[in-house]
């Protein structure tokens, strides 16, 4: 289960390098939204990538709770848990 | 961060991307001289930014139907339909607007906003699933979020990715009720019907199309989308809007479903709102006899919106994707938007201006809505200014 949710966060930070800065320091505690400055819609825009990489659809109001890292890695990763 | 903090954040984000002394989202109209013409500051403007389709805002059998209500019936409602705001108006209004939908029963409420937070709260609850095209209005999204249900979205008219997440819910889709819109308001294109109909059978699943800018554009007698596909039997719910071509303001569902009229007994925005004014009621009713009967209409709206689209599209403009009375020209900065906006504004024409985060992809809009009273002369007019704009705006 650990090694999954590694997994997820390794893809997550691989996407995310595409919505922020070159050079932004991504860490698992990292905020989405005050460090990487994701808005709204990167952050839908991100997801529909996300949803596509793992074959689960994230519902729009559990992103409501995300502003880290970790948590949208965590979200997901119950997601696929769930879906299996 | 304080309360009033975040409104002074709101405050600096839009100082930011809008330059002091333009009021673009609240310009101001000091006189309206007809559907189509108003003064702003001390200017005749072109009005090419409202949604009135069909022209009908002065229209005189609407206007005295207003003036009527007025004198028999006051000027307001004063409460709520299940208190005591169901009056005779209401009532007919419903059956009339079932009839015109040549459906079983309907529901009026008091703006088109409500309209869809009524339906969709009262139609989905915790335990669903609601499926919604990511270029919804706000009102959709909303409805969805005072519903409690699980709001999943899926790429704007994208029939593979619809098809995968009703997929991905396996027996959870019997419980989703997914949402689409007639036409699109941010780019003006049609949502497709017929595969999503297919769709939604195939999954078990309940389909609710909102014809907000479609009503009176679309189908012989003006239905809508589902006129024009001739799938009316095959959407579950239809919500809509007087505002745009009726000329009015208000909300309408109409269904084949028994159970819409419970909607009555568990939508809160429905039974915690005044009902609509007396003078609203009456000229929709009038609205609505001349948008059924306005075949001449619907066809001088179109012959206008071509004329528009193709000069817009031969000057190099880039639009959305198909001519429709929403023409959206497509920007890839704010700045170009609002130069485009304020050299429209200032060659006498009014139309709307649209930026990030409201529009989709985070590109800025300039839209244009074209209404079957404007004449041929007013739309060379509106391409001149298009024609001369287009150096400044991309050089």
């Amino acid at each position: 289960m650990a090694s999954d949710y590694t997994d997820v966060l390794q893809k997550l930070c691989h996407h995310l390098k595409q919505f922020c800065e070159p050079d932004a320091q991504i860490t698992p505690q990292t905020d989405l939204i005050h460090q990487l400055a994701i808005d709204s819609v990167k952050l839908l825009n991100l997801v529909m990538e996300i949803e596509d990489e793992f074959d689960i659809s994230v519902p729009l109001n559990a992103l409501a709770d995300v502003q880290t890292v970790h948590e949208l890695a965590n979200l997901i990763h119950q997601i696929k848990s769930a879906q299996q | 961060m304080s309360l009033l903090d975040k409104l002074d954040a709101v405050a600096a984000a839009r100082k930011a991307l809008l330059p002091e002394g333009i009021d673009v989202f609240g310009t101001p109209i000091e006189e309206v001289y007809s559907s189509t013409e108003a003064r702003i500051g001390d200017r005749r403007i072109l009005f090419l930014g409202t949604n009135n389709y069909l022209g009908l805002t002065f229209a005189p059998e609407c206007l005295a139907a207003a003036h009527s209500a007025i004198d028999n019936e006051g000027t307001g409602t004063t409460g709520s339909r299940m208190a005591n705001g169901s009056y005779s108006g209401h009532r007919a209004l419903e059956r009339e607007f079932a009839d015109f939908y040549h459906c079983h029963s309907c529901i009026v409420f008091t703006t088109g906003y409500q309209a869809n937070l009524a339906t969709i709260s009262g139609l989905a609850g915790v335990d669903d699933v609601v499926l919604i095209d990511g270029d919804s209005h706000a009102s959709i999204y909303d409805g969805c979020r005072l519903s409690g249900a699980e709001i999943i979205r899926f790429r704007h008219n994208d029939m593979v990715d619809l098809e995968k997440r009703l997929r991905r819910l396996g027996d959870r889709s019997r419980s989703t009720l997914i949402i689409v819109e007639g036409i699109y308001s941010m780019l003006g294109d049609r949502a497709p019907l017929a595969d999503i109909v297919k769709l939604k059978d195939a999954y078990g699943s309940t389909l609710l199309l909102d014809e907000a800018h479609s009503l009176g554009v679309l189908g012989k007698t003006g239905q809508g989308l589902v006129e024009e596909t001739g799938l009316i039997d095959k959407v579950d719910f239809i919500t809509g809007t007087f505002s745009k071509s009726l000329g009015g303001i208000g909300g309408y569902c109409v269904s084949n479903h028994a159970q819409l009229d419970q909607l009555r007994y568990v939508s809160r925005p429905y039974i915690f709102t005044a009902s609509p004014t007396p003078a609203t009621i009456a000229s929709t009713r009038a609205a609505l006899k001349l948008l059924h009967d306005g075949i001449e209409l619907r066809q001088q709206l179109w012959k206008n919106v071509h004329q528009l689209y193709s000069r817009l599209d031969d000057l190099g403009y880039q639009l959305g994707p198909e001519p429709s009375p929403v023409i959206a020209i497509i920007l890839d900065a704010p700045r170009q938007a609002l130069m485009l906006w304020k050299g429209l504004l200032d060659h006498g024409i009014y139309v709307n201006l649209v930026l990030p985060p409201a529009t989709p992809d985070g590109r800025s809009l300039v839209r244009c809505s074209v209404s079957a009273v404007h004449t041929s002369e007013q739309m060379d007019q509106v391409g001149s200014a298009f024609a001369e704009l287009r150096e400044i705006i991309f050089e």
